[in-house]
């Protein structure tokens, strides 16, 4: 894809703590309470080591080891040992119960606070990010992290608190072979370390092929028409069978790091065994140790194989948790855009003014789209924008309803600069119909109220009567009640545009930008909307990006973009009596069209 | 959107028999690796029955016999390298099960794709479109994923059978006595598990559903997000999308709650069997039937379990996943795929058109007749303008000609031969249809017009001269081999148009279909390319005209009302309908007449 993510280059990635820090000041909420499970942590702790200490007990004060039995104390052990287990798996219960919760709603918010990012970011971002890794960013990234938070987050708090306590419990019995213990222990760390490093790169570049993968697939169902009409079948398919090969491969690569991370705990579980049993045997006369603390110091040891398995289970959960987790914490760290002012100013109702001064313009790339335009549009006017594709004419359009800010000079609306008017009064007071005409997979109705929030029935059928769409709604099946399909495909394009028209009329700007609307309808229905917007155009100010000249002749204003310059504007007599750019282009369009 | 014409999603209830049943299926194509693994899991087993049994006698053998002074130093260290050992051969089998269970899931996700995409990509338009994008998406994304997640603790599970068999016989061989405890504990473990595995069935199917509908919004949502932002409704979607994780969250919460119970008797259960085995094996040493170390070796054969029943765990919660995403991706994986007609090649030249009395109306609505009853014949070389208001079905007429639209493809016939009779690559070659909304791939410049058909230079150039593009891309850093992004979208409106024009032209079909190709276009260009085409090619042409030049350019006008064919002729002739000259006085007042 061309715009594929700079992830794979951030594969120096940080560290897995500085996600988790970076993760916290989005949503603390993960943490609120988590002392007070670890300090239940604590209390499984010595449910999970009791078992070896009652059998330490049994062999060496139940008289098992010297063979002359005590049955009364070894009942009153393993009935305390009874009691200690159920209590402590009872506050386990509890714990989890408590973490689950936090962290099931703090996802959930981390989930909305990404989709609302998504949303809030400049356009020029959604133009070069595919959709698809977008989607996967609200949805399989949070999802890896909802899987860590339910299975493995409790393991990651009590485990290490179980590791802690078996070796006290081994310290109490013999400080000497707890040290020998720990000491073979420490390679744990370093060895964790080296693989979960690789292990961490390679899940990263797994997620990267997921979403490369998902883009191709993306690609290939919305151009599913171009596919069959040019049999680009196998290209495509070849296309997707590459995708799906790499993401298989890295796939694979996670996995045998996978496998290696597991065995390094078994292996040294098992050296220290040797060891502790080799110093034990030979030191303990030394050690003053008797025969049941020996076994209990082993039998312990090969406790901590339990924690170190259930991390080593739990590990590959983590490393895509924390994969997913990085990800999402990306996307909220790109810059958004519509910074709007928490208080921002409000502008009057009815038409309003618009001015430039001394617009710069460019996509972040460096490549100028619109230099130095300065001009004054006075509220109430007509105004038509024209010039050649990529003149710079629909950027202009962008900057006046502020899909993006220019990178020097000031926008002007009603005299107020559009940075610091309030979002709300800003959507109130401007309203573009782009040639896009999405629509929501609902019915007609919704589509239209949702050009104003508090948009009543009334106003919709206002806004219908106004663009006189009263017949072509009453010959739809279920008139306003018909559902537009997925993005309005069960809609022609013309009928697409007729809604988009609805959706702004029922907002009633001061400001309409209508961005090419009028391309794709047909004459007919041309024709009505031209008359429809000739109502709704009384008491507002009407940009008009032209591509038909016959709107710039019944504008008040024309203004000619080519280059990224606005090089001529004035009225449209003015302006073909002046004999420059735009007069050769009306000169050329009148001879095509007289040859008619 | 539903209708009675989705592609149903199977309704096999998701329980852990249907799971099996699944993993079966899908594992059946990929046994090669599944067999080792299972292989690694029994090595697993064995040692780790083995360095229970070895703790055992190190407690009796040397650290018993050791502290009663009859061992020294070289027995110790004997034991120590039996441990080792132990350990090695456990690692073996542990990497080996591991690794090759990955790569079994990794195979059944990778074959699980390709056959969506086959699908995908071979299914006619009549069948994708019942299908909502957003949900194929998810097929391909979570679905896949989700499908396989069972397979990774499938071959440790398999090890538990091996683990309960292995200890078994250990046991029995230990102690009768003992053994009944196992007796008692083993079947424990299994009702625990089928109880858990009955309880978070339910719960774990509807927040699998929930997933579904966060994605869905998600989809909608940021292909919408131009509009999502005109309109300001960023907040309000956040709303909505809020409302849809708030449902899941509540689902999986249900879920964790559900699991909590379930650990607590797995991890209690071989604590407590321990604790028995200390009060009977108490008794046995009493009477001499066992040592201290077939103590210590029971409760470390029995603190194994744990771990087992943990995986075991995860494998009962991935079955029902496994089979609700199996019920969503089994009617697309096995949908029937019409047969291709035998490949024979274009016929030459121009083509004549018939279209014989077709009608059609989109799934959803089927009452409404987009296309009623329209007949049509073409000659050869002719350009015939297709024009009538919004939603008179002039871009359906289209579809069916070119042949995207198959559910007429038996009432078309393009060259003599039905549409629904011709190879699709020979129907390619014979037409090209141009978009109202132009596709670009996210590739080259170059790739998007030749589509990879080794075409040469002079022939994409030539192409992009008529559609008016090669100055654009010759002005360009890189010319032709301009990377587009996603969609298209960094290019504008007019220049996507052109290069989806270039497309169709370089193919040099016989038959070409422009639908509003050019509506971005400035008029003065339009016309400029329509005339280059005119003259450059002496295929069929069938355009839908929005313009009065466009229409002058042709030799006859189709008119349509409601789907129905009004009128045909030349556009002179036609004045005299009323109907047709309020059309034509339309574009007039609209301008550019």
């Amino acid at each position: 894809m061309a715009d594929r993510q700079p992830e794979a280059a951030v594969a120096e990635e940080e560290s897995a703590i500085s996600v988790m820090r970076r993760g916290l000041r989005t949503t603390p909420e993960l943490v609120q309470g988590l002392f007070a499970t670890a300090l239940i942590g604590v209390v499984v702790a010595v449910g999970q080591i009791s078992v070896p200490i009652v059998i330490q007990l049994a062999l060496d004060r139940g008289g098992l080891t010297s063979g002359d039995v005590d049955t009364g104390t070894v009942l009153q052990l393993v009935l305390l040992g009874f009691a200690v287990i159920a209590t402590t798996e009872a506050l386990a219960l509890i714990a989890k119960r408590r973490m689950i919760v936090r962290a099931e709603a703090s996802l959930r918010r981390l989930r909305v606070l990404a989709f609302e990012h998504v949303h809030r970011q400049s356009l020029a971002v959604h133009n070069e990010q595919a959709t698809g890794v977008m989607i996967s960013r609200v949805t399989s990234d949070v999802d890896s992290l909802s899987r860590f938070a339910d299975w493995g987050l409790f393991v990651w708090v009590v485990e290490p608190i179980v590791v802690i306590g078996v070796f006290v419990a081994m310290a109490v019995y013999s400080w000497q072979l707890a040290l020998v213990a720990l000491l073979a222990f420490t390679p744990v760390f370093g060895a964790m370390r080296w693989v979960r490093k690789r292990m961490s790169r390679a899940h990263e570049e797994r997620r990267t092929a997921i979403g490369d993968l998902l883009g191709a697939f993306n690609e290939a169902l919305t151009g599913a028409e171009v596919v069959r009409a040019y049999n680009a079948q196998h290209r495509t398919q070849r296309r997707l069978d590459t995708v799906s090969e790499t993401r298989y491969r890295k796939g694979l690569r996670a996995n045998f790091y996978m496998a290696g991370v597991y065995v390094v705990g078994d292996l040294i579980g098992a050296v220290m065994l040797a060891l502790v049993l080799l110093v034990g045997v030979t030191q303990r006369e030394a050690l003053d140790l008797s025969s049941g603390e020996l076994v209990a110091i082993l039998f312990l040891i090969t406790l901590l194989l339990t924690p170190i398995a259930e991390l080593g289970e739990t590990i590959n959960n983590a490393q895509e948790a924390v994969a997913g987790w990085r990800k999402v914490l990306n996307l909220l760290d790109e810059p958004i855009e519509d910074l709007d002012p928490a208080s921002g100013a409000d502008l009057p109702s009815g038409p309003l003014s618009i001015d430039s001064h001394s617009v710069h313009f460019d996509y972040g790339d460096g490549v100028p789209v619109l230099r130095d335009v300065t001009v004054s549009i006075p509220a109430g006017q007509r105004v038509a924008i024209v010039g050649e594709t990529g003149s710079g004419k629909s950027t202009f359009a962008r900057l006046m309803c502020r899909l993006a800010d220019p990178v020097a000079g000031d926008m002007l609306i009603g005299g107020v600069p559009l940075t610091e008017v309030s979002g709300a009064a800003r959507h109130a007071a401007v309203r573009m119909v782009p040639q896009d005409g999405f629509l929501f997979d609902t019915t007609i109705r919704e589509n239209i109220s949702y050009g104003r929030r508090d948009a009543t029935e009334a106003d919709i059928d206002q806004a219908i009567a106004l663009l006189n769409l009263g017949p072509w709604v009453a010959g739809l099946p279920l008139g306003l009640d018909t559902p537009v399909g997925e993005r309005g495909s069960s809609l022609s394009v013309g009928e697409r545009q007729l809604v988009s028209f609805a959706r702004a009329a029922v907002a009633d700007p001061g400001i309409l930008i209508l961005d090419e609307a009028t391309s794709s309808v047909d004459p007919q229905t041309d024709l009505q909307l031209t008359r429809a917007l000739d109502r709704l155009a009384e008491g507002r100010t009407v940009v008009s990006i032209a591509h038909r000249l016959s709107t710039a002749e019944s504008a008040d204003l024309v203004l000619v973009f080519a280059d990224g310059e606005l090089i001529e504007h004035g009225g449209h007599d003015e302006l073909v009596a002046r004999g420059g750019r735009y007069a050769a282009l009306f000169a050329a369009w009148t001879a095509d069209t007289a040859t008619r | 959107m539903t209708s009675d014409n989705d592609v149903a999603i199977d309704d096999t209830r998701p329980t852990v028999r249907a799971g099996a049943r699944l993993i079966v299926q899908l594992v059946r194509p990929h046994l090669g690796p599944f067999a080792v693994s299972i292989v690694g899991s029994g090595v697993f087993a064995a040692g780790t029955v083995a360095s229970a049994s070895a703790l055992g006698w190190i407690t009796d053998s040397i650290v018993l016999a050791g502290f009663a002074g009859d061992l020294g130093a070289s027995s110790a260290f004997v034991g120590a390298v039996v441990i080792m050992g132990i350990a090695l051969v456990r690692s073996v089998g542990v990497v080996t099960r591991r690794y090759f269970a990955g790569m079994t899931a990794e195979r059944v996700e990778r074959h699980t794709r390709q056959q969506l995409s086959e699908q995908y990509l071979s299914q006619p338009m009549s069948w994708l479109r019942r299908v909502p994008t957003g949900r194929l998406i998810a097929h391909v994304d979570s679905d896949a994923h989700v499908l396989i997640q069972s397979l990774h603790p499938l071959p440790f599970s398999f090890g538990v059978v091996f683990l309960a068999l292995f200890s078994g016989v250990r046991l029995f061989l230990i102690d009768p006595l003992v053994a009944l405890i196992a007796l008692v504990l083993f079947p424990a473990m299994m009702v625990i598990n089928s109880l858990y595995s009955r309880f978070v069935e339910r719960p774990l199917a509807e927040s699998q559903a929930r997933v579904a509908e966060v994605a869905g919004i998600a989809h909608e949502s940021f292909e919408g997000a131009l509009i999502v932002k005109t309109l300001g409704r960023g907040e309000a979607e956040a709303q909505r999308f809020d409302a849809a994780a708030d449902k899941l969250r509540e689902r999986r919460q249900q879920v964790g709650f559900i699991r909590s119970w379930m650990d607590i008797f797995r991890h209690s259960l071989p604590q407590l069997g321990i604790l028995a085995v200390v009060l009977v094996g108490a008794n046995r040493i009493q009477s001499g039937a066992m040592t201290p170390g077939n103590i210590v070796e029971v409760a470390a054969l029995f603190g194994a379990l744990a771990i087992p029943m943990l995986v075991f765990g995860f494998l009962l919660e991935s079955l029902i996943p496994s089979v609700v995403a199996w019920n969503r991706l089994r009617p697309i994986i096995e949908a029937d795929v019409p047969a291709q007609p035998a490949e024979v090649g274009r016929p030459p030249g121009a083509l004549d058109v018939v279209v014989d009395d077709v009608s059609f109306a989109w799934p959803d609505a089927p009452d409404d007749l987009v296309l009623d009853g329209v007949s049509l014949q073409l000659v050869p070389g002719e350009m015939v303008a297709v024009v009538g208001s919004t939603g008179s079905g002039k871009s359906t007429l289209c579809a069916a000609i070119a042949g995207v639209l198959d559910d007429v493809g038996d009432r078309v016939h393009v060259g003599g031969r039905p549409l629904d009779q011709i190879h699709s690559a020979d129907r390619a070659a014979a037409i090209a249809y141009v978009f109202q909304e132009a596709f670009l791939f996210a590739e080259t410049i170059r790739s998007n017009i030749d589509l990879d058909d080794d075409t040469s230079d002079e022939a994409v150039t030539m192409a992009a001269k008529v559609a008016a593009a090669d100055d654009w891309i010759g002005s360009l850093a890189d010319g032709y081999n301009t990377p587009i992004g996603e969609r298209g979208v960094t290019v504008s409106g007019g220049q996507r148009q052109r290069i989806a024009l270039a497309r169709a032209l370089v193919r040099d079909a016989g038959l070409v279909i422009l639908d509003d190709a050019t509506s971005a276009v400035d008029t003065v260009v339009e016309q400029e390319i329509l005339s280059h085409l005119r003259s450059s090619t002496d295929a069929t042409m069938v355009i839908v005209a929005n313009r009065l030049a466009t229409i002058a350019l042709a030799d006859r006008v189709v008119h349509l009302v409601d789907g129905r064919v009004a009128a045909v002729g030349a556009h002179e002739d036609l004045l005299s309908d009323p109907g047709y000259r309020e059309l034509v006085m339309a574009y007039s007042e609209a301008g550019d007449g």
